[in-house]
């Protein structure tokens, strides 16, 4: 068990400082970037100053030395554009961006895990086909698409839902769904697979034949087997849903992480770039870790591996 | 095979392989079917309705956009971009991913171990975060658009040709190729490849599919491919200021894509049912 931790930590590592040199040298491998922050109307000697200020004159690996060295006292860099440390601006922003990360796991979760039981019981059949018709179309939905299309008749047309902005909790209901939409097809038809699986199994059998009703056998037996790469998905598509947040926030103008992602990339604010990069990878690491760790200490073969 | 092959799986085989085969010849014909050139400005016919909503114009039956283009001639030359745009990348990752995969998974040991380490690296970067900061600081261009798409939808042919090379890798005939003399290229290419391609073209069709639904986001968010080329996911942001009160522009470049990318993860589903049914005598 020790060493299969060790062994997970070693790679988290890894991946870890392979993560923070790929989002260092995302900004500074394509084209000038003293160019762009100096601006159109900028002299050659602006852009040199620009250079100068922000350490572009400098070797590239001296360069990252020192960005790293800041990284790991907690400072990634000041915005320029909002003239305020990146850290604050990312602390204050990503609490948007987690509640409605939140909010649209717990709606894939809710549709997708009973789709995929449903499924599975009627196996072959035809509510079978028909759910996984759903999935099909869950699949094919383009997000933004999605997201327009709810604003038009869901926001403007029948007045239900706020279609942009975070007055109070109403606003994140539209684009929690949208953010579920794209994740309730992958839960489903992993859900579903376990779930046939465990359904043919033979203590599924005996629970049966022990006389244990139906629902408890489905629920208790064969549910709590094919829960656990739901699990370890589940946090992989929270992770995903973070990322997407940035097409989403622009939409539905909330205030997050993604949003100021979306900012900052179009006004070349490279320094936030880079963190908010690093931060959703550093995110995603530490869900796969925590969700490989907490699969071990449930099921001992894990271990092995 | 064909024989062993459910109804349902048949069905999807052709429904999904018809409606991406009419795509595709929809698209190589645009410049002779399309009733219009899809550049062309005409600022006087403005944003007209579609042939089923009042006040539309004889000879644009879907309308026309903001700047009074033909919106069925701007669709049609839309479908050349996501299809050209979808196969470019597709290759391009394919390339990658197997390429790594079958290193990995035909090798084993510390380069297996490599192989892993980058895959992972690979899904813990934010996707669309990376592709729209790489084409901001590149520049649009269809290009830009294939090339970073490609280097970044490669994990799952990577995986998937990982697994299925380990699976091969012990079987006689590689054996047999290998105590023939044959080099590790021939043994690759010619006795791993043509037996994990079945699994590799089924990833295809998902990628695919993502990589078409890709390209339309970074077009609608203007991070992909420029105007005035016509991208369904550019079309959708064009109209965005209009979709209120007329849905249709939106609805219109929305439906072709949706269908396109039904089609062909239906295709895909039939594909992956084939490939099954095969393995399972």
């Amino acid at each position: 068990m020790i060493r299969f931790i060790l062994r997970r930590l070693v790679l988290a590592f890894a991946v870890f400082l392979i993560v923070v040199t790929v989002s260092f040298l995302l900004t500074r491998l394509s084209g000038d970037l003293a160019v762009s922050i100096a601006g159109p109307n900028a002299t050659a000697e602006d852009v040199a100053t620009v250079r100068a200020r922000y350490g572009f004159d400098r070797p590239l690996p001296v360069q990252f030395a020192v960005w790293f060295g800041n990284l790991l006292h907690g400072d990634l860099g000041t915005s320029y554009l909002y003239r305020e440390p990146v850290a604050d601006l990312l602390a204050k922003r990503l609490p948007v961006t987690l509640t409605l990360g939140a909010v649209g796991l717990v709606l894939a979760v809710l549709v997708g895990v009973p789709l995929g039981i449903a499924a599975a019981v009627a196996n072959g059949s035809v509510w079978d086909r028909l759910i996984g018709l759903v999935g099909l179309v869950g699949q094919a939905m383009p997000s933004f698409w999605l997201a327009l299309l709810m604003m038009i008749w869901v926001g403007v047309y029948w007045q239900l839902l706020p279609i942009s902005g975070l007055d109070d909790w109403q606003g994140y209901v539209m684009p929690g769904i949208v953010l579920a939409a794209s994740s309730v097809p992958v839960l489903m038809r992993l859900t579903r697979a376990g779930m046939v699986e465990a359904l043919a199994s033979d203590y599924v059998r005996t629970a049966r034949a022990k006389g244990l009703s139906w629902a408890s056998v489905l629920l208790k037996h064969a549910l709590r087997n094919a829960a656990m790469p739901v699990v370890t998905v589940a946090a992989v598509q929270f992770g995903f849903m973070l990322g997407g947040s940035v097409v989403i926030e622009s939409i539905f103008a909330l205030h997050g992480m993604g949003f100021l992602a979306w900012e900052a990339i179009s006004k070349g604010d490279f320094a936030v770039v880079q963190a908010v990069v690093l931060l959703l990878a550093t995110i995603f690491i530490l869900l796969t870790l925590i969700a490989d760790l907490l699969n071990a200490l449930i099921d001992p073969r894990l271990r092995i591996a | 095979m064909s024989g062993r092959l459910t109804p349902s799986a048949k069905a999807a085989l052709v429904i999904g392989g018809s409606v991406l085969g009419a795509t595709v010849l929809l698209a190589l014909l645009a410049p002779w079917i399309a009733p219009h050139d899809p550049f062309l400005q005409n600022l006087d016919q403005r944003l007209a309705p579609p042939f089923w909503a009042e006040g539309s114009l004889s000879g644009h039956p879907l309308g026309t956009d903001q700047l009074g283009r033909d919106y069925l001639s701007r669709l049609l030359y839309g479908a050349r971009i996501s299809l050209l745009i979808g196969a470019v990348t597709v290759i391009l990752s394919g390339m990658i991913g197997v390429g790594l995969g079958m290193a990995g998974g035909y090798a084993g040991g510390w380069l297996d171990d490599a192989v892993m380490i980058v895959v992972t690296c690979r899904l813990s970067i934010p996707l669309i975060l990376v592709a729209l900061t790489v084409v901001a600081l590149t520049g649009t261009s269809l290009v830009v658009v294939m090339l970073t798409l490609g280097l970044l939808l490669w994990e799952r042919f990577a995986v998937v040709a990982r697994t299925t090379t380990m699976q091969v890798r012990h079987r006689e005939f590689i054996e047999a190729a290998r105590l023939c003399g044959a080099s590790l290229p021939h043994i690759l290419l010619r006795e791993v490849l043509p037996n994990i391609l079945p699994h590799l073209v089924v990833v295809m069709t998902l990628e695919l599919a993502i990589a078409i639904l890709l390209e339309a986001a970074l077009s609608f968010l203007g991070l992909g491919v420029p105007p005035p080329l016509p991208s369904w996911g550019l079309m959708i942001a064009e109209a965005r200021d209009q979709m209120f009160f007329m849905p249709w522009v939106i609805t219109i470049p929305g439906v072709a894509l949706f269908t396109l990318v039904l089609a062909i993860n239906i295709l895909g589903d039939g594909l992956r049912d084939l490939v099954a049914g095969g393995h399972a005598r």
